[in-house]
This record gives C-alpha cells, structure tokens and sequence, in this order.
C-alpha cells in the first residue's frame, strides 16, 4: 500500500515538475508597500501578492497555510528584512520547499539592504522590549528609502529574471522621475512640519520625522511592543505640560487607546496615519500613501 | 578683446615715454599730449559705451535669471534632495564596506541557541504517581501530571542552523530531573534539506511526526499546560520518531502538502525490536487557506501503522504482589482527523483573535494477546480493539495580552474483544469512557514570557474524578523562534 502511495506521489510530482512556468514573475511581498513598489518596477511582467494588510500589526504575523502556499509558487521573495518578519517568515520559507527564495539566494531580497538603518540599538537586550538588532525596520516612512529601494529592487529584479531588465530599468527610470517631482512637492508642503514635536504611538516613524524633520518628543510605547500603562501615560501627561507636542502620531493598524487618552487629557489631535499602502482609503498606491500622510499630518497642525 | 585693448595700449605708451620725452622738442611734447588726451577721451566713450551695453545685458540677464529661478526652484530643490540621497546612499555603502570589513570570529557561526524553561505549582485531589487511563493498554510514555506541589518540568534547549547551502540541522533536549538525577531526553535530533525545489523536503534522524495537527507542537506552544487526553492515550503523549520524512507541497493557491514517514518504530504504538527495515510508517495531507482577510484554517487527515512485536503491559497482581506483564502482538493501525480555525479582525491578531482547533482520533489494533496469569502460566489469544477519542479547543484573547481557553477531551474504549480470555483478569482494558474538561487563562507580557492558570477535571481513571489546579510559567531565552501556524 505504501509503496503504491509513494509511487502515486512521485508520479505527481513529475507531472508537476513537467508543467510550463508561469509567464509572470511571481512575486511575494512580506508588506504592502513593497508590494506596490514591486508593481511599479515589474509592471506587467509580475504577479504580486502581499503577504500582509495594512491594518495588521507587522510584528505579528503567523505562518499562515496559505502564506506557505504562496510562497512555494513565488519566484521573487521582496522583505523588509531588518528581523521585522522574523517571527513568521523564516518558518513560511522552510516549510515551501522552494530552494530558490531562500535567505541568501538572489530570489530573496531584503529593502532593509538598501538604506542606512538608524536607531541601531547600542545594546541588545530584550528587558529593553522588543528590539530590532539591526535598526528601526519601519523604512518605508521616508520617501528617500522608497527610491532607493527602488533602484535596488529593479537590479534584483533583473538578476532574477533577464528577459526583463530592459522593462524593468524602463519602469525604474519612469518610477523615480515621477517620485522625484512627487518628493519635491511633498517636502514642500509639508515645509510647517518642520520643527513640530510630536508623540508617537510606536518608532514607527523615525524615517519620516528624519525627512520632514519632526520633532519626536518620544513614544507612548515604554519600550518598543509594550502596551503603555496608565502610570507612564501619566507621566506623558506630565511631560506634555512642560515640552507641549503638537500631535501624537499613531499607525491605522495600532490599538486607539492609549493615544486617544493622551490625547483627550492633553487637547491635542490623534493623527492616525496610513503607516503603509491601503492604510487609509486614499492612501491606493505609493504616492498617494505619502500625499495622504502628508495631508494628515497638515491636518494636525490646524 | 576690446576691454584689454586701451589697457595695451597705455602700457605700450608708457613704455614708450621716455624715450620719447628725451628725443622731442617742447611743442612735439605738447602736441604729444593733445594727442593722448583724445586717444583717452575716445577711449573713455567707448568704454562708457561698452559698460552701459553690458549694464543692459546683465539687467536682461537678470530678468532671465529670475524667471528662471522662478520656473525652476522644483528642478533645483529635486537636484538637492537627489544630492541628498546620493549622499546618504554613499554613506550607506561606506557603512556597509565597513562591516563587510570587520574581521568576523568563528562564533559569528554558532547555531541559534534558545533555552526554554518551564515550571509548574499544581494542586491535585489524586496521586499523580497512580495516574492511568482506564480502558487503553498503556501507551508506557510519561502521560501522567507532574507531582503535587511545585515541581520543576522540563527545560528545552534548542539548537539550529544551516549546515552548509544543502542541509540544516535542528537539535533540541528536554532537561529533567528523575528521582533526584539529572536525565537528558533526546527530543529532536534531524537535519533536513534546504535545496530541494519543487516543494520537496526531506527529514531525517529524530523528529516529531507531521501527523496530526499539535503533534508537531513543543509543549511550550500549547495552549494548555498538558496534552489532550487522546495524544496521551494514543501516542503517549506525542508521536515521535527516528526515521526519514518526506514533504511536499503543491502548487497551489490552496495550501496542499502531502507527507510519508517511515521510521524505526520503538516506541508505542510500535514497540522494542531488533530487526532490519521499518517497524512504523505514516502518510498524512492538510489543506489550508484563508478565508477573507480575517480567517485562516488548515485540515488534515493522517494515518499512522505499526506492527507491534510484544508490546507490554501491567495489569493486576498475582497472590505474591507482583505485577503482571502481558504483551500485545500485531497490527495498530490510528487514524487522525484534524482541524483549526483561527480568526483576528483583519488578520490583526494582536488586540483580539481566537483559535479553535480539534481533532479525532481512531485507533484498530488486532493481533494476540499474551496474557500472563500468575506464575509461570500464559495464556494467548486473538484480540480485536477498536477504540477513539478526541478533543475540542478554543482559546479567546479578549484584550492584548490575555487569553482564556476551554479544553473538552473525551475517550471511547470501544468493546475490546479479548477472544477466549476472561476480561475480568484485565480490569485496566474493562469498557470505560475517560473524559476531561479544563479552563485555563493566561498572560503573555511578551512573546517570550507567559504566566498560566489552569483548571481541570480529569476523569481518566474509573470512577475518581480528581479536580487539579495548575500554575505555570514558560520563559523562552535567546534565539526567536518562529512558531509554526
């Protein structure tokens, strides 16, 4: 019985093994942001799938079946790296049986690769929360990483698959054209952000407080992944008399608690912002997730 | 041109005056003059000229200038930040280059190492040493609850990482204390393949059966303190293997994977041999998917076959006190259905999601059975059972953090046909349904850290209910393992 179980199962196999590859390149993004910008530099010559939603919390996600699933057909693994999807994606490419997006290989690439992380904790402690050995992970925040990225990812993406590097330099050249004339006028815009303090629920968005220089006065998180207690948003409270921010800045995905308390005690606005591609209704693809965020961002300041 | 020539010109002049003054007379000198006076002078207005017009041209210049500035402050402003970016892209690879040049020591390769420790207080109303679960053969693993009071369980210590481009090896040991010494349990000691495609995936050496859906599961990842009562009763507690798995998923949209098995077999339901080839084998498949962004679910349907050469057991006592050993030779054979439903607003899990997840379990078992009837007697005869079991589970995290769960466990020993024996003699196989209900709320500060409270009612044994109280903490050192779905 086995032996013809076994026998079944290698002939199925084969069958498989003997199916033409898809046209498309398979792309899996662990997030949506990546997946956006995958769409923009493979165009029609990728299929992707975003492993991820906007309103789930990046730092927990489980090995899904079907993440699993998808990742055995995806040619192309686009992460963030920076052990943002440490507690689910290493378990997903193990378990897909797919040799080639494994971590090293040319058919896994990590963002996180292409910038210069900042807050590199001094010391690596997990009394200290839930600490990224390698630097904040939340990149996509600024539009600088985003291009960058970019300029990255179609290399890969030409490594991966030849026969399309010309569109995909194409699709690049026509990408950061447009990003550089978007970047402009965002930096423009948000020009009285310049200097702002705010609260912000979580470091999620030490990138972009670097790029339209923002002030963050701290987080409501004590330590990154912790839940704020009612005595340390007391002591926010505290603070928020002495050094008043303007704003507290939390993610769509993030718990409402804690930053609508602050922000009830201490009459300022709770800007929620998309933190990522379908965020927020408006926020559809790359650029319209950093007009969106910018406009939110304005909106606190009235 | 023009600029420099009245400028050479004076220079040639002056050079050219003394000479001149020494030779000429007065009047040639006067008239000398007049002559330099109106060189000047017309060199004066065509300078004049020449100034105004490129007054004009810098004024027009100008205008352009602005215009220009006007129109184009985007281009200059997106050269800036293009500056900018490149700059902070050079900085990023001087980083780069900086670390790729540090010199890495040989424990920059050390395996992932993490330390999982796990301690207990618990309250119970009967003996745990005299834990037995009526109506099955025993399945002779450590089934039974710890002692009473507080007791230290087992801390896991895992290692893992990839071998080379081809294998990764995972070893993980239960650390215990038995009667006052130290006892080391090889839990998982396997290498599996990393270059396989297709799907493929090869295991090998000792590793916990794909069957089933929490087989897989180390008892830090449960969601109560103790396995169900069927794992107990079936695989005591846990199938666990020395042998070669194989994998593979297929390729679809629909998680699809199909696994087969076949190992060595020492254990129950197999039991001890000394043979060539295999004495266990299994083949399982599991379905999964999602359903919308808020619902993910997976299915499976194993089936496990050993054949048992005298698998003993203990049942009753002889005149003199001593325990009787009978032993069971066959075919077992255990099927297993499985399922777990897992749902969180919008995928998000982290403020509320629930879990639910049960399993079914059906066991035959034929063969003969050695009956040991005091003495040197024995007795053999053809034996039939025919048994099942299976749990209920779900778990609620009601705020971030926090969790509450039910646990319903219940077990059919079926009629065991005993052939021409006299049951009577075998009072641990005499028809009885164990059952179990438990309640258990946890809190999990982090992931690495959880805190249990755990009720239960467990009716394993005939006719005493033992009501327990179980406190436990798990604490994960060191490396993140990624849990499995």
């Amino acid at each position: 019985m086995y032996s013809k179980l076994m026998f079944h199962l290698a002939a199925l196999v084969l069958a498989v093994l003997a199916l033409p590859a898809a046209a498309a390149l398979n792309v899996f993004a662990t997030v949506p942001e990546w997946a956006a910008l995958a769409k923009e530099i493979g165009g029609e010559r990728v299929q992707v799938f975003s492993a991820t939603n906007a309103l789930q919390d990046p730092h927990r996600i489980e090995a899904k079946p079907s993440l699993i699933a998808r990742a055995r057909a995806s040619q192309l693994v686009v992460a963030t790296g920076a052990d943002l999807e440490i507690g689910w994606l290493p378990v997903v490419l193990r378990e897909s049986g797919n040799a080639a997006i494994q971590p090293g290989q040319p058919a896994y690439f990590e963002a996180a690769s292409a910038v210069r992380l900042i807050e590199v904790p001094a010391r690596l402690d997990r009394a200290d929360g839930d600490v990224h050995p390698g630097g904040n992970p939340h990149i996509q925040t600024d539009p600088r990483n985003v291009l960058k990225v970019a300029e990255a990812l179609a290399g890969r993406m030409s490594r991966v698959d030849p026969a399309g590097a010309g569109a995909y330099s194409a699709n690049l050249a026509r990408f950061s054209e447009r990003w550089k004339v978007a970047m402009v006028r965002w930096e423009q815009a948000a020009a009285p952000l310049r200097g702002v303090p705010v609260w912000v629920q979580h470091r999620s968005f030490a990138y972009m407080a670097d790029w339209l220089g923002i002030k963050e006065l701290g987080a409501l998180e004590p330590k990154p992944g912790v839940e704020p207690g009612s005595a340390h948003l007391a002591g926010l409270l505290e603070r928020q008399k002495a050094t008043p921010a303007r704003m507290i800045l939390r993610a769509a995905y993030s718990r409402p608690t804690a930053s609508d308390w602050l922000g009830d005690r201490a009459g300022i606005p709770v800007v929620v912002l998309p933190f990522t591609v379908g965020g927020s209704p408006t926020a559809a693809d790359l650029v319209s997730f950093f007009d969106d965020t910018v406009q939110r961002l304005l909106g606190g300041l009235r | 041109m023009s600029f420099l020539r009245p400028g050479a010109l004076c220079v040639a002049l002056a050079a050219a005056f003394p000479a001149v003054a020494t030779a000429a007379s007065d009047a040639d000198l006067k008239q000398l003059r007049q002559q330099i006076k109106e060189l000047r002078d017309s060199y004066q207005q065509r300078i004049e000229a020449l100034e105004r017009r490129l007054a004009e041209t810098e004024q027009r210049a100008a205008g352009a200038a602005t215009a220009a500035a006007a129109a184009g402050s985007t281009a200059t402003s997106a050269v800036q930040s293009v500056a900018k970016a490149e700059a902070q892209a050079a900085e990023a690879q001087a980083a780069a280059a900086s670390v790729a040049r540090r010199p890495v020591s040989e424990s920059a390769f050390n395996p992932s190492v993490s330390l999982i420790i796990d301690s207990k207080f618990t309250r119970f109303q009967r003996d745990p040493s005299a834990y037995r679960i009526d109506g099955f053969i025993p399945s002779g693993g450590e089934v039974g609850p710890p002692r009473k009071g507080f007791s230290l369980g087992e801390s896991e210590l895992a290692f893992s990482a990839n071998v080379d481009h081809l294998f990764r090896a995972n070893a993980r040991f239960a650390l215990a204390e038995d009667d006052g010494e130290g006892v080391v349990e090889v839990e998982e000691v396997n290498v599996e393949t990393l270059g396989l495609s297709s799907g493929l995936k090869v295991k090998a050496g000792r590793f916990l059966s794909g069957v089933g859906y929490l087989n897989q599961q180390h008892p830090h990842e449960w969601d109560f303190t103790d396995a169900p009562l069927a794992y107990k009763a079936f695989f005591g507690p846990r199938l666990q293997n020395d042998g070669v798995q194989l994998r593979w998923v297929a390729p679809t949209d629909l998680f699809l994977e199909f696994g087969a098995e076949v190992a060595s077999g020492q254990k129950f339901p197999a039991a001890e041999r000394n043979r060539n080839g295999a004495g266990l084998w299994t083949a399982f498949a599991h379905l999964g998917g999602d359903i919308g962004a808020s619902s993910a679910w997976q299915v499976g349907l194993s089936h496990v076959r050993a054949n048992p050469r005298e698998r003993g057991f203990e049942d009753g006592a002889d005149a003199a006190g001593t325990p009787l050993a009978h032993s069971f030779s066959g075919r077992s054979q255990t099927w297993i259905a499985d399922f777990v439903y897992k749902w969180a607003p919008n995928g998000n899990s982290s403020v509320t999601n629930l879990k639910v997840q049960g399993e079914y379990f059906q066991r035959r078992e034929t063969g003969d059975l050695n009956y040991d009837v005091g003495g040197l007697a024995e007795a053999t005869s053809a034996a039939r059972f025919r048994q099942s079991g299976s749990y209920l589970q779900a778990v609620y995290q009601f705020m971030p953090h926090w969790r509450v769960g039910v646990r319903g466990d219940w077990l059919r020993s079926g009629t065991a046909d005993l052939g021409g024996l006299d049951p009577a003699g075998l009072p641990l196989l005499a028809a009885y349904n164990p059952s179990r209900q438990s309640a258990m709320v946890d809190w999990s500060p982090s992931e690495f850290s959880r805190l249990r409270l755990q009720l239960a009612r467990d009716k394993s044994r005939n006719g005493e209910s033992d009501n327990q109280v179980w406190l436990q903490y798990i604490m994960s050192l060191g490396a993140h393992g990624a849990h499995k779905f």
